[in-house]
């Protein structure tokens, strides 16, 4: 092989691969928008969904000590709803914030916050892992979510708790949704309290929820209301949360 | 020629000489070869535009925007850089700053031409990452399965003792550093090069990054909690997850490299038909 030729064969391999990557680039566009491929493209959150639980059942996620909090937990997402209810309520403490639950439940409640904080509670530090890739580790204590279904006393068609949030995107509602499986997971709770203060409004205040197995898009904040439902498709677009529904994020967030 | 195919199946009988065509890649290879090249090269591209959503990698199990990151892709003014530790390299053009298809400014990490999909898109790029990673799952389980059984590992990948001779090893690095390649019968078999290369990727860094893309997966850490244990934490998992990727990338350039420079039509036809014409023999 002469020098010369190499450099020729060089030359038409680079053009080559230029070319190539620019035709699969917009091959994988055209693909990312072709609804039968989008549909195959699901198959991965539903194979997540089901071998997790198989594999992970009702394990808990890692508790870690005081000496592994991050020295800055980031805020993300909305740092304070513009909702006028959200405000009335934030200009006085959450003295007359009241969380509606309700849905397929048989007794449907309206909590103050100082009935949720007598309540049993829960304190716990673990890594919130956000969709981006990146993770902080905070220390969180609430009210188990199962002991305010508990009370509710959810009828057996509920397969679904949805949180209903005070903030929004271009006026849409924040909402997030859950299975009754991580609803009923002990490190499931409603969180009112941050690093041993007070929720702080960036994070969520007065209510966030804190469900560990799935990443931060799910750890609603700002909750104003629960509600049990057999189906998603009748809340917002049907995908069982608010970036599911305007982004194809996936429901199951397990990954 | 398909007494060829038959003689040399079996690796044993009559040596060949260079020029003969023999049957080199059994049907589980050449499939699972091509399902690699498609399956890891979108794996790479939506991964890449993974990162793109935060660009920053940390040591440890927790790291966010307040944290120091040990490397960094990015942009100041009109420069794009890539920092790692205390280097920072200018990459205007390629990392952290460059110019889209229409000759727009992006401040993105990773440009369109490496990514799935070309615009900013987390969600698309996730979907495509964990279904694609499903389709990865079934291809290496049942690869592995049917090399264990046909002896493709023991008779195929395994050196055998003499071929881990450091002298022997030397010569290889030395025939190859100067392009002179096996030739005639000595083609026939993988070199000790290539063998412990094959192995290196199948058995040290593709499960390297099965197990660091799960340790991710903050369902699979309650899980598996060990997980979190054996990489020092999910930031680490994800540094070398990204870290591995890369030599991924490496393998795949020097792959490459080898096949453009032993013969690319040969080595591409034995690599679809299964036969390979070994090359001959130096006057």
């Amino acid at each position: 092989m002469t020098p010369k030729s190499f450099l020729n064969r060089r030359r038409f391999l680079t053009s080559f691969a230029v070319g190539g990557s620019a035709a699969l680039v917009a091959g994988c566009d055209a693909l990312s928008r072709n609804p039968t491929f989008r549909e195959f493209l699901g198959t991965g959150e539903w194979l997540n969904y089901r071998i997790q639980r198989l594999v992970g059942g009702t394990a808990q996620a890692r508790e870690y000590t005081e000496a592994d909090l991050s020295p800055v937990f980031r805020t993300n997402g909305n740092t304070r709803p513009r909702s006028a209810e959200w405000e009335r309520h934030a200009a006085t403490d959450f003295v007359d914030y009241r969380l509606t639950v309700d849905g397929l439940v048989e007794e449907p409640q309206s909590l103050s916050l100082a009935e949720l904080r007598s309540l049993p509670s829960r304190t716990q530090i673990t890594r919130h892992d956000c969709v981006e890739g990146w993770s902080a580790i905070g220390k969180w204590t609430g009210v188990p979510l199962s002991a305010v279904l508990d009370r509710a006393r959810l009828k057996d068609q509920a397969r679904f708790i949805v949180l209903h949030c005070a903030d929004d995107f271009g006026g849409t509602a924040y909402y997030e949704s859950i299975d009754i499986v991580d609803a009923f997971h002990p490190q499931t709770i409603l969180a009112y309290g941050m690093n041993d203060s007070i929720l702080p409004t960036g994070h969520g205040a007065p209510l966030r929820l804190r469900v560990e197995r799935q990443l931060g898009y799910k750890q609603a904040k700002f909750i104003m209301r629960i509600e049990a439902v057999d189906s998603l498709s009748d809340i917002g677009r049907g995908r069982g949360g608010y970036w599911e529904d305007v982004g194809s994020y996936n429901w199951y967030a397990g990954i | 020629m398909s007494s060829d195919v038959e003689s040399s199946a079996a690796h044993e009988g009559t040596p060949e000489r260079g020029g003969s065509l023999i049957y080199r890649h059994r049907i589980s290879t050449r499939l699972w070869h091509w399902t690699n090249a498609v399956v890891l090269l979108v794996m790479l591209m939506s991964g890449l535009m993974i990162f793109n959503a935060h660009p920053h990698l940390y040591w440890g199990s927790f790291g966010a925007n307040p944290d120091m990151p040990w490397l960094e892709i990015g942009s100041s003014g009109d420069r794009g850089f890539l920092r790692i530790g205390d280097l920072t390299v200018d990459t205007t053009g390629v990392l952290g700053l460059w110019r889209g298809p229409t000759g727009q400014l992006r401040r993105l990490a990773f440009p369109y031409w490496a990514t799935i999909p070309s615009s900013y898109n987390l969600a698309v790029s996730r979907l495509w990452h964990l279904t694609f990673a499903w389709l990865f799952a079934g291809a290496i389980a049942i690869y592995a399965i049917w090399s264990l059984f046909n002896r493709h590992l023991s008779r195929d990948l395994l050196p055998r003792t003499a071929e881990l001779k450091p002298r022997h090893i030397l010569r290889e690095v030395k025939d190859h550093a100067t392009l002179r390649f096996a030739k005639g019968e000595a083609a026939r078999n993988y070199n000790v090069l290539q063998k412990l290369t094959y192995l290196g990727v199948l058995v040290v860094l593709i499960p390297l990054m099965i197990l660091t893309g799960l340790t991710m997966s903050p369902a699979m850490d309650a899980a598996w909690p060990w997980l979190l244990d054996l990489f020092g934490g999910r930031q680490s998992a994800r540094s070398i997850h990204f870290i591995v990727a890369f030599l991924l990338v490496l393998f795949f350039v020097v792959h490459i490299v080898m096949v453009v420079l032993t013969g690319p039509i040969n080595e591409v036809r034995s690599m679809i038909t299964g036969r390979f014409r070994l090359p001959k023999e130096r006057p």
